[in-house]
């Protein structure tokens, strides 16, 4: 026995000790040199691997950084803190920032509102299922409701709803597009994040035909076009197309619109009230599209709670600056 | 050469490593999720298997038999391998960076897989010469890169087919691998050894 106890020993130990010398030798003499600001830079950068960079994980855009082929804001999941915290480990000047984006769906025609041609049993994918027919549903161009994007999000940001829509959450979606290249029907849109409203249908059909598939629908009237000024919607293909670069006042498309196909992410917008500067001028009685304001000439007039629905269009008419709203977000203009 | 061959076709087919040997389960269910990092994995346990049988085999013949230490085979087969595998990843960094890039990731994988160590305790107990142990160790290289491809291949397959809720995942994987397993026993009789 003691014969090959000591041996084992000695044998075991030398050759652990003679592969250890190799390793530590070989760690020196191949040892690759690495920046060590790139993994400083991978551990600020969301780390989602999204690719929305264009490069093909967190780690090669951030060696990307760091040897100045680009830039920190060109990782669509940033924020204006990461980037200033990076530029500044870089050694770079801060970029303008980039405008957050959010992702929202141009569709609210859920299973009770549309109509569906036939019953779709194949693959539970989107993409797969617009191959037959276009999809199941009555509208071409509404939202087959299969979760294509729920899965393709890295962040998590998209869920089914109820309704078989779905539903994206604006404080996890980084605006990075994902879901928007891979919504085979393109009702996916980024809209800059401080907007809260948006048209909830893509439709270009005619009204008529439109309203035989969903009760939703836009059916192309135009009155949004009218009600919202400084040429904010404008009518193309029988849908509005909002030019978010206007920063145009939406509220009254929302509720003027006989279809309710705008969706308003502000469930309860503040209602206006009229201060003790009034001197009864009655520009703002005019100017209400709702009709939401009472008061005789040169009294101080009042506001009809019911009617008023936030839209702010007083508030920027009184020349008294008597109108005010408390608590208000996303229309009114410094 | 003849028999060269018939150790090679033994190893991939009849005596897959996978499949009838039941060796390297775990990377078998864990990468075999797509076809590329299938290969990818695959290729990288061929490399390090034909590696690994060379240093122990020569270790084996002239550290362990000499010295009549054969006991200690599994010790110092472990610390062989780990040492080895440690050693290629740290010079592939630096020399064949592509290389690297294409196996790297796998490569701490194998290191402590029970495939390799099988490997080279099989060679071993069939008393293999060094271009024997090579031969077959590229062959069960294959073999076990034939079966991962061929799971992942199903498992693709799966992804899209309607399973029950209860099975979704590694359960029809499981299952999906017993079948398998007993399909490669109809290769039992194509070669004797």
């Amino acid at each position: 026995m003691e014969s090959i106890f000591l041996p084992s020993i000695l044998w075991l130990a030398a050759l652990g000790g003679l592969f250890g010398v190799i390793l530590a030798w070989a760690s020196r003499r191949f040892a690759v040199e690495e920046d060590p600001r790139v993994d400083r830079v991978l551990e600020m950068l969301p780390g989602a691997n999204c690719g929305g960079c264009g490069y093909p994980s967190c780690r090669e855009f951030a060696q990307a950084i760091v040897e100045g082929k680009t830039t920190p804001g060109a990782c669509v999941a940033s924020n204006s803190e990461m980037v200033l915290k990076i530029s500044r480990l870089v050694g770079l000047k801060v970029e303008e920032q980039r405008t957050p984006m959010v992702a929202v769906v141009h569709c609210q025609g859920g299973k009770k509102q549309t109509t569906e041609l036939f019953d779709y049993e194949g693959i539970e994918d989107c993409r797969a299922a617009v191959l037959l027919f276009e999809g199941s549903k009555g509208c071409v161009y509404g939202c087959l409701g299969l979760g294509s994007c729920v899965n393709a999000c890295p962040f998590g940001a998209i869920s089914m709803g109820s309704n078989g829509l779905p539903v994206v959450d604006d404080n996890l979606c980084t605006g990075c597009g994902i879901c928007v290249t891979v919504c085979p029907k393109g009702i996916i849109e980024l809209i800059p994040k401080e907007q809260k409203i948006y048209l909830a249908c893509s439709s270009h059909d005619r009204g008529r035909k439109v309203k035989d598939v969903c009760t939703v629908g836009c059916v192309g009237c135009g009155i949004c076009a009218k009600v919202t000024p400084e040429d904010g919607i404008q009518m193309r293909d029988n849908l509005p197309e909002i030019d978010y670069q206007k920063n145009p006042n939406l509220v009254l498309a929302v509720h003027k619109c006989p279809q309710h196909c705008f969706v308003d992410k502000v469930k309860v917008r503040a209602k206006v009230a009229i201060g003790t500067d009034c001197n009864g001028c009655g520009q703002c009685k005019q100017l209400c599209p709702m009709g939401a304001i009472d008061g005789e000439p040169g009294e101080r007039h009042t506001v009809i709670r019911e009617k008023c629905v936030g839209c702010g269009i007083c508030v920027l008419a009184c020349p008294q600056k008597a109108i005010f709203t408390m608590g208000a977000v996303g229309y009114v203009k410094d | 050469m003849h028999q060269l061959f018939i150790i090679f076709i033994a190893a991939v087919l009849v005596n897959n490593f996978v499949l009838v040997r039941f060796l390297g389960i775990c990377p078998f269910l864990g990468v075999s999720k797509r076809i590329d990092t299938a290969v990818g994995m695959g290729m990288a346990v061929i490399f390090v298997m034909s590696l690994a049988s060379v240093g122990t085999h020569l270790v084996y013949s002239f550290i362990l038999v000499p010295h009549n230490l054969q006991i200690l085979e599994y010790a110092a087969f472990v610390l062989v391998i780990a040492s080895l595998v440690q050693f290629v990843e740290t010079v592939l960094r630096k020399t064949i960076p592509a290389l690297y890039q294409a196996l790297g990731i796998y490569l701490p994988l194998i290191t402590t897989n029970c495939a390799i160590l099988g490997l080279a305790l099989l060679n071993v107990i069939k008393g293999y010469n060094l271009i024997q142990s090579l031969v077959f160790a590229i062959g069960a290289g294959a073999g076990f890169t034939l079966a991962l491809m061929i799971m992942a291949g199903i498992r693709e397959r799966l992804e899209l087919s309607d399973i029950p809720q209860s099975l979704r995942g590694i359960p029809i994987a499981l299952i999906v691998a017993g079948i398998l397993s007993m399909a490669f026993l109809g290769f039992s009789g194509l070669v004797k050894l």
